[in-house]
């Protein structure tokens, strides 16, 4: 086995029992990017010199007795959060050349563990996609076949964990931005509940919809990231002061007594793929089979989650990224007389066609005359949807459905249709919208080798029971095992 | 379609964006598809549901008044793209 291919959990026991240094580690992983990044094209920065020199100073604490489960570990970055003097581009023209002054509460969180940074990855741009495809950086391929996308729009993120050109990495879920990536590419993927993880220092799209999660190549590590960027942060007003758990410690054997939900309404959604129904059903089976009980739930509203979420994300998009003016930092159009025109002439050139897209429908939805009509019904519509998972987990510890209807699509074939991808994000959006936790493990390939993933969903601030299911579940199962050739 | 070419124009202008006449067209007709869509949302009965605009409502967040850290004028100037004596520097605003 080469150094690279180890889980986080495996290479700290190596490096707990100094059997391996952080900088043998760091160097395999920065020399598979280097080996594989061609075929993929996940990074948008490698900071090699940077991993390195943090490797060194892991060794160090090492060497002084001080290996917390993180210490040494190679972790890969979405590029949208503040690493300092480290750039951070959004994958945005508008911040091509930002260097953040600060580092975002979960960077400091993984440095102070002495974590290893090995880059910054992929993303659509803003965060604004289901596909990687809207970046302006480049296209990121999916590992199992790379005519195809990896999911959005952490697809940086789940591509660098799936082709181990990472131990782990850290992305961001909107609508479903961890988990679809986590379920195309093969790896696991979870979106915590909505004030577990600061969002000190992640660049905004939708404030009251965005957490940062971690993806990484089994639930093990999942509990291991969660433990490190978990917890309140004065610096974020919405972070909740609650106590964190020990996210291993729910990594027991045994679902008796727990009972899982299967909402009705997600059966009847149109362009559902038979791959991935079979490979759901399949993965309810496994987890009856281990001791869960099942029950169906309803979650009447279904039909409106993806109307509702495609004007409120866009709204408060339009409003998060009105800072971007050409002033304080980022890209400008210098040629321009007015202040009016250089505003104009630098956002249009700055930002990508699904971001003017998004903000120009967030500006219509909150403009005069449409704001009730639009944003006003679907906050009213948002408090249903959320209600209808109150009352489903009044019936249920979890909620298991698909992640997305198809695996990973060919590159290209939603590119002129946003519409037809909006509707891709169905099972994801209503987690975001109500704030819970929601996972992607791997469950399934379809006919053509593709991953299929696993979604689990609970009540807030129940990571715990998420893990645990999804624990129960790899240990059952070999799908996390297997790898894309490369 | 649900929204004119002048619609997009002025929201266009609202969000201080350039649109030249083929992306006008362009996005008139996908905006309005996704407007269209959106339009399901009318179907819901939502009478005396309240709003909602975060999923974990807290009141009241405070911190302790101390002075904490803060960014030297250097470093906040290091990403302008023009700056001059310690300022950001805009195009003139007064003619």
């Amino acid at each position: 086995m080469e150094l690279y291919e180890l889980s986080i959990q495996k290479a700290h026991r190596l490096l707990k029992e100094k059997e391996i240094s952080s900088q043998e580690l760091t160097k395999a992983v920065l020399e598979r990017i280097k080996a594989v990044e061609d075929k993929v094209d996940a990074y948008i920065t490698v900071a090699n010199d940077m991993a390195m020199a943090q490797a060194e100073l892991a060794d160090k604490a090492i060497s002084e007795g001080n290996c917390a489960p993180l210490t040494g570990i190679p972790l890969a970055i979405k590029d949208l959060m503040c690493t300092k003097g480290l750039r951070t581009t959004c994958a945005s023209k508008i911040l091509e050349n930002f260097i953040p002054p600060y580092d975002a509460t979960v960077i400091e969180k993984l440095k102070a563990r002495n974590a290893v940074i090995t880059g910054k990855v992929n993303m659509d741009e803003f965060a604004m996609g289901s596909s990687t495809e809207h970046s302006a950086m480049k296209i990121t391929r999916n590992p199992w076949d790379t005519s195809r996308i990896p999911g959005g729009s952490s697809g940086g993120s789940a591509v660098a964990v799936a082709a181990d050109m990472c131990m782990g990495a850290l992305g961001s879920d909107t609508g479903g931005s961890i988990r679809q990536p986590a379920s195309h590419c093969g790896v696991v993927g979870m979106k915590p509940t909505y004030g577990r993880v600061s969002r000190f220092g992640l660049v905004a799209f939708a404030s009251s919809l965005d957490q940062i999660g971690p993806l990484t190549k089994d639930v093990t590590d999942c509990a291991i990231l969660m433990n490190a960027i978990a917890g309140y942060d004065t610096r974020d007003s919405t972070s909740v002061p609650k106590d964190v758990p020990d996210y291993t410690a729910a990594l027991k054997d045994g679902l008796k007594g727990t009972i899982v939900g299967i909402p009705k309404e997600f059966n009847e959604v149109k362009g559902l793929d038979p791959d991935v129904s079979t490979a759901v059903e399949n993965a309810i089976k496994t987890i009856e089979d281990l001791g869960a009980e099942c029950v169906e739930v309803s979650l009447p509203h279904s039909e409106y989650v993806v109307a509702a979420y495609y004007v409120i994300a866009p709204s408060e998009a339009s409003s998060n990224l009105a800072r971007y003016d050409g002033v304080r930092y980022g890209f400008r159009d210098r040629d321009k007389g007015s202040l009016m025109e250089m505003y104009k002439s630098t956002r249009s050139q700055g930002f990508g066609p699904e971001v003017q897209r998004r903000i120009i429908i967030g500006t219509y939805c909150l403009s005069a005359g449409y704001y009730d009509a639009y944003y006003g019904k679907a906050s009213q519509v948002r408090t249903l949807i959320t209600e209808d998972f109150k009352n489903a987990f009044e019936k249920c510890d979890a909620i298991l459905a698909p992640v997305a209807p198809t695996p990973a699509f060919p590159i290209g074939e939603n590119a002129d249709d946003p519409l037809t991808m909006y509707l891709s994000d169905i099972f994801t959006l209503s987690a975001n919208l109500a704030g819970i936790p929601g996972m992607s493990v791997p469950c399934g390939f379809s006919k053509d080798g593709l991953p299929i993933g696993l979604q689990i969903l609970g009540k807030h601030f129940s990571e715990e029971t998420l893990l645990r299911v999804g624990y129960n579940f790899e240990q059952a199962t070999d799908f996390h095992q297997k790898k894309a050739s490369l | 379609m649900r929204i004119t070419k002048d619609e997009v124009m002025h929201v266009a202008h609202l969000s201080r964006l350039d649109m030249d006449d083929a992306s006008t067209d362009k996005f008139a007709e996908q905006i309005g598809n996704i407007l269209e869509y959106v339009d399901t949302l009318r179907q819901a009965d939502t009478e005396g549901v309240p709003p909602m605009s975060h999923a974990i409502s807290l009141t009241n967040a405070f911190r302790e008044d101390e002075e904490t850290g803060h960014l030297e004028r250097d470093q906040a100037l290091a990403n302008a793209p023009e700056k001059e004596d310690g300022n950001f520097m805009v195009p003139k605003v007064i003619q």
